[in-house]
């Protein structure tokens, strides 16, 4: 090959769009879906998800009061789906964040003072990978009782040891490399340091780790919620839909394959954009 | 390699020193002990003997060490419900438990080191797509939404395996299979993905380009190596055993460790909670000191990185 | 006459290294009693191989990291203790030229936004005055208001280098320690980056350490030159009399090893044996294993600086006084 065709090439790419995989496309389109139902739920909700419908209890799916069924008591179940989304997303998301910036301002510390800081960082780190995550979550439970806050606080506690590890090791080398020495001899303050140059400079590959991260926040929490120890009713999540959906399994199945697809395919969701992310962000970064 | 080694020890008991402070933390933060077991409608003069009587008015330092002291003798508390020894109860019900784990960690093992494998060695072939859509299938499917739809289809629909409960061995073989299911899948695609980085090393492939037989290639060079990631990964499920018991457990209502911990957690058993967690604590420790002692033998450049590490 | 803007007196600095698994550690000396002055609107030259201690000198003299021992005074006053607010005020008034302009960018940020960081950490102006600042410094380094809206990525190396100092130059600092500013550019381009170098210094009355081990750049913009060796100074003088009469030996062989216009290469000195390692350095004088000219003195004792006459200083047992002819010996 020429190094002209090379060029030309590498031109075409640059002028196409970046062409999406037809899977990753779905998966985008199921996430963007999920969140406008996570957003409106209550709105797109044909009832409210509390609402008894004593005459139409275990209605099959595919009637026109309710495409996908009721339960027991006569609560129609897509309108139970669409706020159960809304909460498992909540937790989700806020469990995702907190544990993101509690992992990369950690991992930020331990970069910046080394020494017996990061010493501490890496025990800790080394710790929770080393312990499962669900049983230590279970025995903060049983201490501390239930409450939506402290399950998304507790949530928040999963994974922060993978940020901590990649953006201590990236900010080490941002700091033995150029820019940020450079940013740092022009009298740049340690918060502008981290936050204006080294941040943005490691975001992709925390945000590939964020993908992650967050399909098992969604698969901890529902499995939490299906043992009955996360979300309370009368709240309702996805995991807690499947455990109450687990008492009617042989009469009415529906009530428990709709939110064990919706946690399926939304994990999954999240893996196929995370795949896609990894090979297209990180190469870059190495 | 003897600091190797000392070093290995030493993070471990360092883990099992944290649990237990995480437990004594987190015992402390959730509220006065005494308020807790005597209900708050207790008269202050039987608070006060209480706190007392279990030193809970030595300064906190002295409760950690006091705490530590009663861990070490195997002190672990009383349930609340039926007032015998937490460490009794939990005992009790570990053959439940391993009668489930540990047939599936073979399986585990018998299934999915093979697949992965067989998946690097004939990488892009159909059954290595489908080995990967399985893998990926097992990471996205969670172990409870997998057990109801095995249940709906062979205990309900079928009606040939029973849905719940352990009266004969019949009985355990669903909970065994969602157990294998997921792990195998995990473990065929980590196998897959370091025998398809060892079969990229250049000593590969200069063995092959040496004339050696593609099979003796395999089996003396790429398998070793590809070992040692494996190790790593088997290590952490034996440690995961008893946790990835409890929701399966919980869905067969078998009656093995992982049931008795979400009971336990469901009634705020608080010793029994806190038994469980240093458990599976020390187990998590023992498999990853196993692993790290199988790793000095299996790679001999790891014991000198160990002494910087 | 004012005193000189920056006072080295003799700093050093050591690095401890770990050797083997069990950690024993062992002191690199960079630097070793390092002194130097820079008048006002100067530019000293600091020359030598790598591994020579020039780099670290750059950094302590720049206050980037304190010496062990010694004094690095700026304008009268003692350097501040780095990472204090009073050492990032201090920052305005002097600059680093870094030798990988690449490196020293931040790649996610237009240049333009780099150029003025100074001015927003230094809280210099109001936001339209640090914008039509930007736009002088990029006229002021030749380049166009078009090129402040790329990445780094998308510039020239040249351009680059030239972001770097317009970076520098924001604050209008007194101070530049220039590291090798122009050893990883095209030989076409250095003499450019050069030459604006040296305009922008007579325009703006800059004072500058000129760090390079090319001793062309070096004569070109240097008013002194120092010659370092091991983390000392071998040799210091003006710096077209130093390259025309090298005293040291070293500093002889460093000139007839570079080409030069009106010099037959036929003389050149070519050095025998291992290029310095600070990690081992060698007893007595530490060019003794690779000079020409060692006798046994120099094995044992270390030949202090001393003036030779003119404002030259050697540090040579061989070299002593003002009339020695050393030359012709070589």
């Amino acid at each position: 090959m020429t190094d002209t065709t090379l060029k030309d090439t590498s031109v075409r790419r640059r002028i196409s769009l970046p062409a999406i995989p037809v899977s990753v496309a779905i998966a985008i389109g199921w996430i963007v879906a999920m969140l406008v139902i996570a957003a409106y739920a209550e709105k797109i909700a044909p009832y409210g998800y509390t609402q008894l419908d004593l005459r139409n209890r275990l209605a099959t799916p595919g009637n026109v009061a309710h495409w996908l069924g009721t339960d027991e008591l006569g609560r129609d179940v897509l309108s139970r789906l669409l706020v159960s989304i809304r909460i498992s997303l909540l937790i989700a998301f806020g469990a995702t964040a907190i544990s993101a910036i509690v992992g990369t301002t950690l991992g930020f510390l331990a970069a910046h003072f080394r020494g017996p800081v990061e010493q501490l960082v890496l025990m800790l780190s080394d710790f929770q990978a080393s312990m499962p995550f669900l049983i230590m979550a279970l025995a903060v439970l049983a201490f501390f009782g239930n409450s939506l806050p402290l399950l998304i606080g507790l949530m928040g506690f999963f994974g922060w040891e993978r940020y901590a590890r990649i953006a201590r090791g990236l900010a080490i080398s941002a700091n033995a490399q150029g820019y940020a020495a450079a940013v740092r001899q022009l009298g740049a303050t340690p918060a502008r340091i981290y936050l204006r140059h080294i941040l943005p400079n490691i975001a992709s590959t925390l945000i590939v780790s964020t993908t992650l991260v967050f399909p098992e926040v969604i698969l901890m929490e529902s499995g939490l919620s299906f043992l009955g120890l996360g979300v309370q009713p009368p709240m309702t999540s996805l995991g807690n839909m499947v455990g109450y959906g687990r008492e009617y399994l042989t009469r009415a199945p529906w009530i428990m394959l709709a939110p064990a697809t919706t946690i399926v395919v939304t994990t999954l969701a999240v893996s196929v954009i995370g795949d896609w992310l990894r090979d297209r962000l990180d190469p870059e970064l190495q | 390699m003897g600091r190797y080694f000392a070093i290995r020890i030493g993070r471990a008991a360092l883990t099992i020193v944290l649990v237990v402070t995480f437990a004594f933390v987190v015992l402390r933060l959730s509220g006065d002990p005494a308020l807790m077991i005597l209900g708050p409608e207790a008269p202050p003069e039987v608070l006060a003997a209480f706190r007392k009587a279990w030193g809970l008015d030595d300064p906190i330092w002295f409760q950690y060490l006091d705490y530590f002291g009663a861990i070490a003798k195997g002190e672990l508390g009383r349930s609340m419900r039926d007032g015998r020894p937490a460490i009794e109860l939990v005992l009790e019900r570990i053959p439940a438990t391993l009668a489930l784990t540990l047939p599936a960690f073979a399986f585990k093992v018998a299934l999915g080191i093979p697949a992965g494998i067989y998946a690097a060695l004939h990488r892009g072939s159909g059954i290595d797509r489908a080995v990967m859509m399985t893998a990926v299938a097992g990471f996205t499917v969670p172990s409870f939404v997998l057990a109801l739809l095995l249940v709906l289809v062979f205990a309900v629909q079928l009606g040939w395996l029973p849905s719940g409960g352990q009266d004969s061995w019949r009985h355990a073989i669903l909970p065994i299979v969602t157990l294998s299911l997921g792990g195998a899948a995990v473990l065929a695609r980590f196998t897959r993905s370091a025998m398809l980085e060892v079969l990229g090393q250049p000593y590969i492939r200069t063995a092959s380009a040496k004339g050696v037989p593609w099979r003796k290639v395999v089996t003396s060079h790429a398998l070793p190596n590809a070992a040692i990631p494996t190790v790593t990964i088997l290590g952490f499920m034996v440690g995961t055993l008893i946790a990835g018991a409890v929701v399966v457990e919980s869905v067969f209502s078998w009656p093995g460790v992982g049931r008795l911990l979400v009971v336990a957690v469901a009634n705020r058993d608080l010793a029994v909670v806190q038994c469980i967690l240093l458990l599976v604590a020390m187990t998590m420790v023992t498999s990853n000191l196993i692993v790290d002692f199988l790793y000095g033998f299996l790679d001999p450049r790891l014991r000198a990185k160990g002494a910087h590490a | 006459m004012s005193r000189p803007l920056v006072e080295v007196s003799s700093i050093s600095r050591s690095y401890s290294m770990r050797s083997g698994m069990f950690g024993r550690s062992a002191a690199i000396h960079a630097v070793h009693g390092v002194s130097l002055t820079i008048p006002r609107g100067e530019t000293l030259g600091l020359v030598g191989e790598s591994g020579s201690g020039k780099s670290t000198t750059g950094r302590i003299v720049l206050g980037l990291e304190p010496p062990d021992h010694g004094e690095v005074r700026f304008d009268d006053k003692p350097m501040a203790t780095p990472g204090t607010t009073a050492w990032r005020a201090q920052r305005a008034h002097m600059q680093m030229i870094f030798q990988d302009p690449l490196g020293a960018l931040d790649r996610r940020l237009p240049v333009a936004a780099q150029i003025r960081e100074p001015l927003d950490i230094h809280g210099l102006g109001t936001p339209l005055e640090r914008e039509e600042r930007v736009r002088e410094l990029l006229r002021a380094v030749e380049l166009t208001p078009a090129h402040g809206a790329r990445y780094p990525g998308a510039l020239s190396g040249g351009q680059r280098q030239r972001i770097v100092l317009a970076r520098a130059l924001a604050t209008k600092p007194d101070f530049l320690v220039c590291d090798e500013p122009v050893s990883a550019l095209d030989v076409s381009i250095q003499a450019q980056v050069v030459n604006l170098l040296a305009d922008l210094q007579a325009q703006l009355a800059l004072t500058l350490l000129f760090i390079s081990h090319d001793l062309r750049v070096v004569r070109q913009i240097s008013n002194v030159v120092a010659v370092m060796y091991l983390g000392r100074i071998v040799e210091i003088g003006c710096a077209d009399d130093l390259f025309a009469r090298p005293e040291h030996p070293y500093t002889q062989a460093l000139v007839s090893a570079s080409p030069a216009p009106g010099r037959r290469s036929a003389g050149r000195i070519v050095l025998a044996g291992d290029p310095p390692n600070p990690a081992a350095r060698p007893q007595g004088c530490a060019f003794h294993p690779r000079c020409p000219r060692t006798i046994t003195r120099c094995a044992s004792e270390v030949p202090a600086l001393s003036n030779v006459g003119g404002n030259r200083q050697v540090a040579c047992h061989l070299v002593t006084g003002p009339q020695v002819e050393t030359r012709d010996a070589a």
